[in-house]
């Protein structure tokens, strides 16, 4: 057994799954709920002053059948009034001492607004505050949350003014609506936080209905930017967090969230340097007892490797992690298609002779059965026919000796370097 | 058929009609998007090499997934006049669906279903999926409105001809209409199709023997060409003695019984001997277990190993309760003082030297006759051909088979074609409505392409 306890920024947590701030977090009832089933911490649905909702909030995106590829809403922050949810969250952090309960806080950008509240909610035992500079709609229009989380003096002034009254550690969790995600990072680490997470929601407008050709969802009639999140997002939200892990100025523990649906995805996230991982649409897809999946098999994953606690993967593959001008530029790959596990679907051949560089042949061998061959000296090594492959297995991406290795800053370096003519 | 997917397996001896609906459920709208869904849409995709006619499977499968079901029907009627009873018919098992990739690495996808699929929305829609041509003087007569001869209209009317269509029973179709089991293709599947080829300006003589209501001669004189679809004819004599007693039935008339209501109920509780081991036959004992027999037996005169059935169809009678009496060879049919069939007397059968198709030739076993007490006798030992009718066309054929040039379809009259199963046997072409269905089309363009020809050489001359 791995030890799967966390120490995230201070804030302990028996493992590393967390509810992200979201319609899963909205109760006690529902937190409680979800600590039963083995999350590990829940980041309440975010607290400020109460708020209206409208009817019909959430899309899912599908994909070829596959239902909530994507996932899309217009709710707000909670719309219950504090003194209830403060209510429940002393009532949930006493009945579960040992889990992680942060609370959410979204206010308009004024030191005092700040002070009180991060106030009022620390009187009732929260382990942490996320301060959401995220949220991409509704409250955006009202100046929070992803409108005061794109302008990098506002999220390190809320910051500051959170952290002046603070007894906890506090988390600012980052929109991706932003150019570089790492501009507002670092106002939050100059503003004192002791910890970002990312990501929250991508603007988004789910669809149109075809027949009506209303926006999906619409209120009657009228659509509205949501927030994008779910399973399509996650290489946005893993890129933005190796850039903020690789970042040495941005010196503090990410919680890294977006699109995460299994263990295998949160193992992704934390080598690319997440302390603890955050998760909703899994949950809204499929209910809190995914969580169990999440913790036996990331659990059977650091046995199978020999690794004893979190410690051994946080991280680890954030320094493989670098700019374009620093890749090998003489490295080479191929393709080698294994006819034995290959099944003739051909897909391979179409998409390299459409989209790329028309390297497989469609054969026949020897008793006539037909093959699929990479001529190698044309193939570039780009990928494409083993993404496309159906089976596992049956294209391999194999690495073949090519010359020593020469980036392209290593290559600008050397015709910029004086040539000395002997 | 996918016999997994078989839902109600009971017999109802009160309601005969619940026996005879279609046994396997069409897919349900999740059921089709999901298996839609998993199709590769492979390139240059074996199921539509192995598919006679040709249909591009992933296109139409691409488009039941995208919500195109107008558009996905089109793809399979396009390629296949008869495209909604093939979707029921065809073995796809030994086609399309075994031809699939997914057999190698997971299931194959259930292609007749989604082809069912999409041909249900242009039923229940009332889509008409074709347009005639611009109208070009010819004129073609179709003798037989059955695959071939309606795959032939169609095609011919697209492209501007004028087509009459001369069928002998009551309703186009052909065995799609009469000699397939309701419960495999209901009678309203095969009525559409003939329907859609009527909505192209083609005229159908039903009820229109030729030979006997309309000379071949005026047939030769008044069109410019001449399809023969004519099929074939009633299962031969058995040649034993008692053939003529009351209780013994040609086993394409006994399943064309029950395809139009209503059903016969003589034959709950009674015992049936079916004679032969091939598709018909094996649709003869299904349809006797439908009609409420209580015991059905199906007698040949060889083993498992030589039966012409195809295996889904054998595990089919199998799963129906039907017993099979391999190495039995019927001697002869014992009448009771009525003259109807009280028993049939068979012998027992070895296994000899192969003869000339290859499979054991059966020899009697010495002193091994037996008789088994049944009520009726139901033969499906294969079918004769409309040998006179095809002499009265003056064409060469061997033993019923219409000698055809395989380029053009063309017989030994140049002005006669043939499609079907007039030319299926002495080693041409498979008997299955799918190959048909091709040979009806192909026909078609021969036609036309001969047209164009002489309209070329018309022009040239001028």
């Amino acid at each position: 057994m791995a030890d799967l306890r966390v120490n995230f920024a201070g804030i302990k947590a028996p493992n590393p799954f967390w509810l992200a701030s979201a319609p899963p977090t909205n109760s006690g009832y529902q937190v409680q709920r979800a600590f039963e089933a083995g999350w590990g911490g829940a980041v309440w649905k975010t607290l400020g002053d109460p708020i209206l909702n409208v009817s019909s909030r959430f899309a899912g995106t599908s994909y070829n059948g596959q239902r909530v590829a994507g996932f899309n809403n217009i709710e707000l922050i909670t719309d219950r009034p504090l003194e209830v949810n403060l209510k429940e969250i002393y009532e949930t952090k006493k009945k579960y001492p040992h889990h992680a309960v942060i609370a959410s806080l979204m206010v308009e950008p004024n030191q005092a607004a700040w002070h009180d509240i991060v106030k009022r909610v620390q009187d009732v035992g929260v382990d942490g505050f996320e301060l959401n500079f995220g949220c991409p709609h509704g409250m955006a229009e009202r100046g929070m949350g992803a409108a005061s989380g794109q302008v990098p003096e506002l999220v390190e002034k809320q910051t500051y003014w959170a952290k002046e009254v603070a007894e906890v550690p506090v988390i600012v969790k980052l929109t991706p609506n932003i150019t570089d995600i790492t501009a507002t990072a670092y106002a939050a680490v100059q503003g004192g936080a002791d910890a970002i997470s990312m990501i929250n929601t991508i603007n988004s407008l789910a669809g149109v209905d075809l027949d009506s050709w209303n926006t999906i969802p619409n209120v009657a009639g009228k659509g509205a930017h949501g927030g994008y999140c779910g399973p399509a997002v996650k290489p946005i939200a893993l890129n933005m967090v190796a850039e903020c892990a690789r970042n040495p100025e941005i010196n503090v523990p990410i919680s890294g969230m977006g699109g995460v649906s299994t263990w295998q995805d949160a193992v992704e996230f934390m080598l690319m340097g997440a302390g603890s991982i955050q998760v909703c649409t899994a949950a809204m897809h499929h209910g809190f007892s995914i969580v169990e999946d999440m913790v036996d098999g990331l659990n059977n994953y650091l046995d199978e490797k020999g690794i004893a606690n979190l410690d051994g993967i946080v991280g680890k593959s954030v320094e493989k992690y670098s700019d374009w001008g620093n890749l090998d530029l003489n490295y080479k790959v191929v393709a080698r298609i294994n006819n034995d596990t290959c099944i003739n679907c051909n897909k391979c051949h179409i998409a390299c002779e459409d989209a790329s560089h028309q390297c497989i042949d469609m054969l026949k061998d020897t008793s006539g059965e037909p093959i699929l061959r990479v001529r190698e000296e044309d193939c570039v090594g780009c990928n494409l026919c083993s993404i496309v492959c159906p089976v596992d297995g049956a294209i391999d991406m194999v690495e073949i000796p090519n010359g020593e290795p020469m980036t392209w800053n290593e290559r600008q370096a050397a015709i910029k370097a004086p040539v000395c003519n002997s | 058929m996918h016999l997994n997917r078989v839902k109600n397996k009971k017999i109802s001896l009160d309601d005969l009609r619940v026996n005879f609906s279609e046994i396997e459920p069409a897919l349900t709208q999740k059921e089709a998007m999901d298996e839609a869904n998993r199709c590769l849409y492979c390139y240059d995709a074996p199921c539509i090499q192995a598919c006679p006619t040709g249909i591009n499977i992933p296109s139409f499968i691409k488009k039941i997934a995208s919500g195109n079901l107008k558009g996905s029907a089109k793809v399979i009627m396009e390629a296949n006049p008869v495209g909604a009873s093939c979707a029921r018919v065809c073995p796809t098992e030994e086609l399309c669906e075994g031809a699939c990739v997914l057999n190698d690495a997971s299931l194959p996808i259930m292609i007749g279903n989604l082809q069912r699929h999409a041909t249900n929305w242009a039923i229940e829609n009332n889509a008409q999926l074709f347009e005639a041509g611009q109208v070009n003087g010819k004129k073609v007569a179709i003798i037989g409105g059955g695959p071939a001869g309606l795959s032939s209209a169609r095609e011919l009317a697209r492209l501007g001809y004028e087509v009459t269509i001369f069928e002998a029973k009551e309703k186009a179709g052909g065995l799609d209409t009469f000699g397939i089991v309701s419960f495999r293709l209901p009678q309203e599947i095969s009525l559409w199709e003939v329907q859609q080829v009527e909505n192209l300006g083609v005229t159908i003589h039903t009820n229109t023997k030729v030979g006997r209501d309309i000379q071949v001669e005026e047939i030769i004189n008044n069109y410019d060409a001449v399809i023969l679809a004519i099929g074939m004819s009633k299962v031969p004599m058995l040649g034993i003695e008692g053939e003529d007693a009351e209780g013994v039935y040609d086993a394409i008339e006994f399943v064309e019984n029950t395809k139009t209501p209503p059903l016969d109920h003589q034959f709950v509780g009674k015992r049936i001997a079916v004679i032969g081991a091939g598709n018909t036959a094996i649709d003869a004992a299904t349809c006797s277990v439908r009609l409420g027999a209580a015991d059905v037996k199906m007698v040949y005169r060889r083993t498992e190993a030589e039966m012409t059935a195809y295996e889904f169809e054998y595990e089919f009678a199998k799963q129906d309760g039907v017993e099979f009496r391999w190495l039995t060879q019927p001697t002869k049919i014992i009448k009771d003082e009525s003259g109807k069939v009280k028993a049939l007397e068979c012998v027992n059968m070895e296994l000899g030297e192969p003869d000339e198709s290859g499979r054991r030739r059966p020899v009697q076993v010495p002193n091994s006759t037996f008789t088994m007490e049944v009520d009726a006798v139901i033969k499906a030992i294969g079918q004769t051909r409309y040998t006179s009718l095809i002499e009265e066309f003056g064409l060469e054929h061997n033993w019923g088979v219409v000698k055809i040039d395989t380029e053009t379809h063309q017989t030994s009259n140049p002005k006669v074609y043939a499609a079907g199963d007039v030319i299926f046997g002495d080693g041409q072409g498979d008997a299955m409505v799918v190959t048909a269905a091709q040979q009806g089309k192909l026909t078609a363009h021969a036609i036309h392409q001969k047209f164009i020809a002489e309209n070329q050489v018309a022009i040239e001359s001028r």
